[in-house]
């Protein structure tokens, strides 16, 4: 109990003759006199995951830690090599990262921005981290990569949807995998028009932040300018749990489409409430009642359960694509765990990858050689077919899967069909669109 | 020294010895070993060990003192960490202006609600300051986002108008936390052997902050108004009856500790200048009842020690993985290594929670006085010894 007190009391001695030691001439050093935030001196270099591990993103952040697991097992030459043997770039050869043995920290993040900062701070300041990476929520994500920015590391964001983290809120150090809300709506809007028709009365419930409220503007512009009208858009809590209070008013609103811009446990709870009210089986202005779930994911279908069958949304990449890249992950993964890979292990594996790989081409742990081998960089072999990293804004570019909840599925896995593969031209966007703009990258900032 | 009677002296010396010497203390462990992980002495840990501290002092005054169980104070540090980054925003980044700005305004805001509160004693009052600190929360989240940026958290941004300074430096990225010039973030690094110690500006700052104000409560709690606070907790009624009107020395008391919310609130953004809502949760506030208690509440040093328990066990015991703890049992055998660590797995990494509550379960039923009571019985065992160990000695021999 008293074992912290102890210790500081039985350690003043020990700080006493550390104290003395400050007069004995002993080889200071300043901070960081190897230019950059953290160089790595030794024969390791240290990583950190900074994901959720409690909260409604809880599931996502375990799926994330086992392929960052999974990518420092192949950057150390572990396992089957996985992605490394289809990626384009063929600068790492699994011996670590400029011969460095890779090793690694974890956080929990909570899904809260004070939290996530914390655990990061401690990550940079304690373990030496020289990147961190992770996140399962834009608002830590954007707290974080500002925090990455001002101590000079390089943040790999992980699940991130929101435009702001590179719009608004972008940085220099910070980088993007992800796809977005206005990439999910772009790519979205075609097929709900082909489907449900142009002339839809739309209710949205939406996550109250950052994430939420992009998405919704996103998804609200690309369905409006194809005909479909926004009845109302409640905003609802990060943190609720139970949504039939909120569900209730959609019935008596006029509306025929329910767009849940929820995620995680939240799109969990809101769509059982949304078919325990029965839902789906109204029928609005002569229409089928629809429900709509512009980011979709494996592990929410799961969740989910039977209630997703048939239902349309947006996911950055799915384990049952057919490229080798796809099939070359899916399978170290299977392998390893048991399973495949959701979209967030995905893209943080692909980011944890890109990272590495940026650090061996500019042959340096320092950011603003990273972030120049990271800018306009051009990619395939992971996954998404050809991608690039666009140097205005950090944010990666490929193409965009439409998917639905399989009626039929054969495994607890097989949840979600593709429907369209959205190519890359379809949902690209100027650096200044008004959904973006606002925000500057700033300079790349190595710290001390 | 410094009005303080001799007991008192030496209480503030032994905790200014031990926050300003606190990078030696809290770094026993050489970097490379395997204990390393234990290590306390960063920047960014020792900053939250006094600025709870501060913040758990400061709520001792109002529980230790009357008795009275605010569940709501982690609104005044919300409101203080959202004024600090305001002022960072639109003045200048120096940390002075921020850190007045949130103890008046978070001062003001206890007025406010200890006004109302205050009208009712015990349960009720617990449930008022709860019911608006939770209010602030739900205003801070999504009513008032132009205010506060919502779930996102306030943060600085590249175009802050920023009167007195410069809204981006000259290469481009936003200014830092500075006082007078000096920069909160710097770090001066010694490495010593094997050590590392880190001397961060921004955790003295706090520090001497953190000593002031311990004196500050000192000075309260050996007062005439803190003799009279004492009394509200003793027998309200029988005040009362006596004729004295007990409502503007609680509230004063109230607006006190609110004021130390606002301070601690302050000082986080002016480490870190980011302000999020979740710092005005109904949980933050039960964190710093918890502080209170595990440490000792009423007592001076005990606050101040639960805060740092409580902190501790939050950054250090949450990073242990099972990555860490097959590291630690890799000498066992296989079998064995993995059963242990299928045992310790829950009580580590995201089972922190469950450790700590562990822990204050035991300190509550056996030392309900908290840390402090725990300290207290092994430095009487000690004296103890000391004087029959002679006696002991003698009685044991003959039965040999």
């Amino acid at each position: 109990m008293s074992k912290m007190d102890v210790t500081r009391r039985g350690v003043l001695k020990t700080g006493a003759v550390a104290g003395g030691g400050l007069m004995l001439p002993t080889y200071l050093r300043a901070a960081g006199h190897e230019g950059f935030t953290n160089a790595p001196t030794g024969s390791t270099v240290t990583l950190g995951f900074n994901v959720p591990q409690t909260g409604p993103y809880a599931d996502e952040g375990a799926d994330e830690l086992r392929a960052y697991e999974l990518a420092v097992e192949h950057l150390n030459g572990g396992g089957d090599g996985g992605m490394l043997n289809t990626f384009s770039s063929k600068a790492l050869e699994g011996n670590g990262i400029l011969g460095k043995k890779v090793e690694y920290v974890t956080g929990d993040t909570q899904t809260k921005s004070d939290a996530a900062r914390a655990s990061a701070k401690s990550m940079i300041e304690k373990d030496g981290a020289v990147m961190i990476t992770g996140g399962s929520s834009s608002g830590v994500a954007v707290a974080v990569q500002g925090l990455c920015q001002e101590a000079g590391v390089i943040f790999m964001a992980g699940l991130t949807h929101s435009n702001d983290t590179t719009g608004k809120d972008k940085k220099a150090n910070g980088f993007r995998h992800f796809f977005n809300g206005y990439m999910s709506g772009a790519a979205l809007a075609p097929v709900l028009a082909d489907v449900y028709g142009t002339d839809r009365k739309a209710y949205h419930l939406t996550a109250d932040y950052t994430w939420g409220w992009t998405q919704q503007e996103s998804i609200a512009a690309a369905t409006e300018a194809l005909g479909w009208e926004t009845v109302n858009n409640v905003l609802t809590p990060l943190a609720a749990t139970d949504f039939s209070s909120y569900i209730a008013p959609v019935l008596n609103s006029g509306a025929d489409v329910l767009v849940l811009n929820h995620y995680g446990g939240n799109m969990v709870n809101s769509l059982t409430n949304a078919v325990q009210f029965g839902l789906r089986e109204k029928e609005i202005n002569g229409k089928n009642f629809e429900i709509v779930v512009p980011l979709f994911s494996r592990l929410m279908a799961r969740g989910a359960g039977a209630n997703i069958k048939g239902i349309l949304g947006s996911t950055n990449w799915h384990w049952s694509l057919q490229d080798e890249g796809t099939k070359t992950f899916v399978k170290s993964f299977g392998t390893k765990y048991g399973f495949p890979p959701s979209q967030a292990a995905h893209t943080c594996y692909v980011q944890t990858l890109l990272y590495a790989d940026a650090v061996a081409r500019a042959g340096s742990f320092n950011p603003c050689a990273v972030v120049e081998a990271l800018e306009g960089f051009e990619f395939d072999g992971l996954g998404n077919g050809p991608t690039l990293y666009r140097a205005e804004d950090h944010q990666c570019f490929k193409d965009v899967l439409v998917v639905r909840g399989k009626e039929n599925p054969t495994s607890e896995f097989d949840l979600l069909e593709v429907v369209q593969v959205t190519p890359r031209a379809q949902v690209e966007y100027a650096p200044d669109h008004p959904m973006f703009a606002g925000g500057a990258l700033g300079t790349c900032n190595p710290g001390a | 020294m410094f009005g303080l009677n001799k007991k008192d002296t030496s209480l503030l010396l032994v905790v200014a010895v031990l926050t300003l010497f606190a990078p030696f203390i809290l770094n026993p462990f050489p970097t490379e070993s395997g204990l390393a992980q234990f290590n306390a002495g960063y920047p960014d840990l020792m900053q939250r060990f006094v600025i709870f501290g501060i913040f758990a002092v400061g709520f001792n005054i109002l529980f230790g003192l009357t008795g009275y169980l605010s569940f709501g104070h982690a609104a005044f540090l919300g409101v203080g960490s959202y004024s600090a980054v305001w002022m960072f925003k639109l003045l200048s980044m120096n940390v002075i202006p921020a850190i007045i700005l949130s103890v008046i305004v978070a001062g003001l805001f206890a007025l406010l609600i200890g006004f109302v509160s205050l009208r009712r004693s015990g349960i009720y009052f617990s449930i008022l300051t709860l019911a608006f600190a939770q209010m602030s929360f739900n205003l801070a989240y999504s009513v008032l986002t132009p205010i506060t940026n919502g779930e996102t958290g306030l943060q600085l941004t590249l175009d802050d108008p920023r009167i007195l300074g410069v809204s981006a430096t000259a290469d481009g990225s936003i200014p830092v936390t500075s006082l007078f010039g000096l920069e909160m973030r710097s770090t001066y690094e010694m490495a010593v052997a094997g050590w590392n110690f880190q001397f961060s500006a921004g955790y003295y700052l706090c520090a001497i902050i953190m000593l002031v104000s311990f004196y500050i409560a000192v000075r309260i709690f050996r007062s005439p108004f803190g003799l009279m606070l004492r009394a509200v907790k003793c027998n309200q009624n029988r005040m009362r009856y006596t004729g004295l009107n007990t409502r503007p020395y609680t509230l004063a008391a109230f607006v006190i500790s609110g004021m130390y919310a606002g301070l601690a609130g302050g000082l986080m953004a002016s480490m870190d200048p980011l302000a999020g809502a979740e710092r005005m949760q109904w949980t933050a506030s039960g964190e710093v009842v918890l502080m209170t208690i595990l440490g000792g509440a009423g007592t001076l040093i005990g606050p101040v020690l639960g805060a740092g328990f409580i902190k501790y066990f939050e950054n250090i015991f949450s990073k242990i993985n099972d990555n860490v703890l097959h590291q630690w049992f890799g000498f066992l055998p296989d079998g064995i290594e993995d059963f242990v660590v299928f045992i310790i797995h829950p009580f580590i990494g995201k089972g922190w929670h469950l450790t700590l509550g562990i822990l204050f379960m035991l300190v509550v039923i056996y030392l309900p006085g908290g840390l402090v009571e725990g300290g207290q019985r092994i430095s009487r065992l000690f004296k103890k010894n000391k004087s029959s160990d002679d006696g002991a000695a003698a009685k044991t021999t003959p039965a040999e």
